[in-house]
């Protein structure tokens, strides 16, 4: 055949750079394994090997196969394929691991084993936490990012394979990350325990992520950026600023698993509760703000109520945020100037915080005869619901005076899952029960009863959930700081210990029930794009126009 | 106030000055309550006694990071009575200031351990780790036995040290480059401890940690770690109300 006419057999820019890149990782990994005498180090360094040899060996094969094209003319769907499917695989294993953990709290002596270190509550905890924030959470707004990006843009994803590779270089620092923390590396930074050169790799990846979102956006036929797109775009950049601050750290040596912070004490302090509150505030909040701004309005077909307030509200949220950190630290160390900094833009907080919350309920209005008949809706406006009540609660918390009471106790716990369960739980398989017919193009979901089931099922075990925490945090405050008529302390700190044990149970249903609902998604969804496809619409018009029910 | 609105069409259309818009909005708040942190003197307490970690200790305090005891213990005592009167004197910032990184916590799921040092003996506290319900039977903590049999790897104490330092960690060349030495010293009661002692401190606590006389185990260094947790600073001396303590 001749080539010379239309194009010629060169291979595309985009995925050579990646294949040379991807072969110096290779070479990369396989020295620093070689090198190191560091057994932890080796570990992840053969896990690196494995990862980076087995990607160049595949790009091989499609580079020579001449499968790395990307046809301009349509949207970049794969990888949000391969975006759905991880985000609900890792929200069956971090809910899965969180329902262990619940599990150990509750019969320590049955699920405990001395030997085995790696699967005590100390080391899965983090793999809990990093499990359903990063895998699963980070998954969907990756996945969901670049459908609005490419939809509100009417542009291909920009980058050609690279999208390929910020999905792929994600889930490697997800398994790093996870199998470090088995394994016993960690920097103790809560939500920011992978060790540095985890951090490094993480950062390459989120660099082409905001090149790829910016990327796309450059190439947008809209003139306006959509809504949705600023608040993908303040999670990107703000987690990257986060990220590299809050992980500055001087490595033992350079084939060493081991760092040690750049700050120490009180600083160390307040920049982590800097990092830990905007991970809450910008991967848990604006990005998940996205998603809402997108698929709520999409699946109600109404608008955005307001758009003056999606800009009040965006760039008051993005400012004052940030500012909230000291309140983890009250009655610490920490100056008591920055506390009450902390304090006060945490409860100015609540207005923007409430105005997304009135934004994206509102969009509702005129169709909300669909929570009866839509469960997917109903699944959406219920996390915004429990978007707003979790962000009236977060500025009771930060209040000093509550703040003595709460800090420290379960509550705490009962709060960010209501806000992790609640909200950005239930926003994300709100998009994913949207997404999957979109992109898999079939004209309806497998079973609406199952999505009922769902709903039903995990709503009561967040309100289990929830409701054991606060009866447990709250009793374990008030135990801890009882006196007795003479002037006593009342209680020995184990006895709020085993006070807790029913609640503990509870608990652990409420998160069983929750994980038994991401089950029935699954399934739901598993069976969705088993459908056979529909025959295309221009074939059979008449049919396809009739409501199902 | 019309014109407002149309201004914002500048950011929605040019996607790099609304990412520096982004940057800059979410600057603020950082640069006005975490850089004052680093210059302003009143942040840490001028207090005696507080000293980087010994080899040992340090080693102690990295298995208490590897196991994520900061999961479920705080370090840091608030200044309320019921803690004061439970856990001892309230935290001070010194007492943390060569923590890289700290270990504040976030979460008692256990009780705070910034001033266990000293509370129990060292056979309680192997006791609790190998088993924790056998000496506190509601205790919800995991067993810890394998730490026990693990020797404590010490080759890598050097370059911590000398890792630390790089941070602004105060240890000496000469605490680098015994390291090691003062490591084993620290475990065993009957090496002379005159070098150790005169580099940390006579308050330093050598002796076998662990029980088992014949090895170092990484038992040896978590007891030892936690042994001096909170013990550091005198506070029959420290004046909680002279000015330059008060913050």
């Amino acid at each position: 055949m001749n080539h010379s006419i239309t194009e010629p057999d060169r291979a595309p820019l985009d995925a050579v750079l990646l294949y040379v890149f991807t072969g110096l990782l290779a070479l990369g990994a396989i020295f620093a394994t070689a090198f190191s005498d560091d057994r932890l180090f080796r570990f992840h360094g053969y896990l690196l090997i494995g990862a980076f040899t087995l990607a160049f060996a595949l790009l091989t094969v499609a580079l020579s196969s001449d499968r790395l094209r990307s046809p301009q003319g349509r949207y970049a769907d794969g990888v949000i394929r391969a975006g759905v499917i991880a985000t609900m695989f890792w929200a069956v294993v971090g809910l899965l691991v969180g329902v262990v953990i619940a599990a150990q709290l509750a019969w320590p002596n049955l699920l405990y084993f001395p030997e085995h270190g790696w699967l005590n509550f100390g080391r899965l905890r983090p793999l809990h936490t990093s499990g359903v924030i990063f895998a699963f959470g980070g998954n969907a707004l990756i996945a969901t990012s670049f459908y609005v990006v490419q939809r509100t843009s009417k542009a291909r994803l920009a980058g050609g394979v690279w999208p390929w590779f910020v999905f792929w270089g994600y889930q490697l620092f997800i398994v790093l990350a996870a199998t470090g923390y088995l394994a016993g590396i960690t920097q103790s930074r809560e939500y920011a325990e992978p060790e540095w050169y985890v951090d490094l790799w993480l950062t390459v990846v989120w660099v082409a992520y905001l090149l790829v979102f910016l990327g796309t956006l450059w190439k947008r036929k809209e003139p306006h950026i959509y809504v949705a797109n600023w608040f993908y775009l303040a999670f990107i950049v703000t987690i990257a600023l986060l990220h590299v601050i809050n992980n500055l750290a001087m490595p033992v040596g350079a084939l060493h698993h081991r760092s040690y912070s750049l700050f120490a004490g009180v600083q160390d302090a307040l920049t982590q509760w800097w990092y830990g509150h905007n991970a809450v505030g910008f991967f848990l909040t604006a990005g998940f703000l996205g998603m809402m701004y997108y698929f709520v309005p999409k699946r109600a077909e109404r608008p955005v109520y307001s758009y003056r307030l999606s800009i009040v509200h965006f760039w008051s949220l993005i400012f004052i945020y940030i500012w909230a950190g000291p309140h983890h630290l009250h009655y610490t160390a920490l100056p008591q100037w920055t506390q009450t900094l902390g304090m006060t833009f945490s409860i100015m907080l609540w207005m923007p915080s409430w105005g997304g919350m009135i934004n994206g309920l509102m969009t509702l209005s005129g169709a909300w005869d669909k929570l009866r008949t839509d469960p997917v809706i109903r699944m959406m406006v219920v996390a915004i619901a429990f978007y707003g009540m979790s962000t009236f609660e977060g500025p009771l918390m930060s209040i000093r005076a509550v703040n003595s009471l709460s800090h420290y106790t379960d509550w705490t716990i009962g709060h960010v899952h209501s806000g992790a369960l609640g909200w950005v739980g239930f926003i994300s398989f709100g998009a994913m029960y949207c997404l999957v017919p979109w992109l898999w193009k079939k004209d309806r979901l497998y079973s609406n009863q199952l999505v009922e089931w769902h709903f039903w099922i995990a709503t009561t075990g967040i309100l289990l959930y929830i409701c054991a925490m606060w009866v447990s945090g709250i009793m374990e405050g008030l135990m801890w700081r009882e006196y007795t008529p003479q002037g006593f302390l009342a209680n020995a700190f184990v006895e709020t210990v085993a006070a807790k044990h029913v609640e503990n149970v509870i608990r652990m249903v409420g998160g069983l029930m929750y994980l038994s609902g991401a089950l029935i998604m699954s399934y739901n969804l598993w069976r969705t794009v088993r459908l056979p496809s529909p025959v295309s619409a221009a074939a059979t018009p008449a049919p396809a126009l009739i409501p199902a029910e | 106030m019309k014109n407002i609105w149309k201004k914002h069409g500048v950011l929605e259309r040019r996607s790099i000055v609304l990412t520096v818009a982004i940057l800059l909005v979410v600057s603020v708040g950082g640069l006005v309550e975490i850089a004052p942190l680093f210059y302003l003197e009143s942040t840490i307490e001028k207090v005696k006694g507080v000293r980087p970690y010994t080899p040992l200790e340090l080693a102690g305090r990295d298995i208490y990071i590897r196991e994520g005891c900061y999961n479920c213990h705080s370090q840091m005592i608030r200044p309320l009575r019921d803690e004061v009167e439970r856990y001892g004197h309230y935290s001070l910032a010194a007492e943390s200031m060569y923590d890289h990184p700290f270990q504040w916590g976030s979460k008692r799921t256990g009780p705070d351990l910034a001033r266990v040092g000293g509370k129990y003996s060292d056979d309680w506290h192997r006791d609790h780790l190998i088993d924790p319900r056998s000496v506190v039977p509601e205790s919800v903590m995991p067993p810890y036995a394998f730490l026990s049999g693990r020797e404590l790897e010490t080759k890598d104490v050097q370059a911590k040290l000398a890792a630390m330092t790089k941070v602004g960690v105060p240890y000496t060349q000469d605490m680098i480059d015994n390291a090691k030495a003062d490591l084993m010293t620290q475990a065993d009661p009957f090496a002379p401890a005159r070098d150790l002692k005169g580099r940390y401190g006579e308050a330093v606590l050598q002796r076998d940690f662990d029980g088992d006389p014949a090895r170092l185990t990484e038992m040896d260094a978590l007891i030892a770690y936690m042994q001096m947790l909170g013990t550091l600073v005198d506070f029959s001396t420290y004046e909680a109300e002279a000015p330059e303590n008060l913050r």
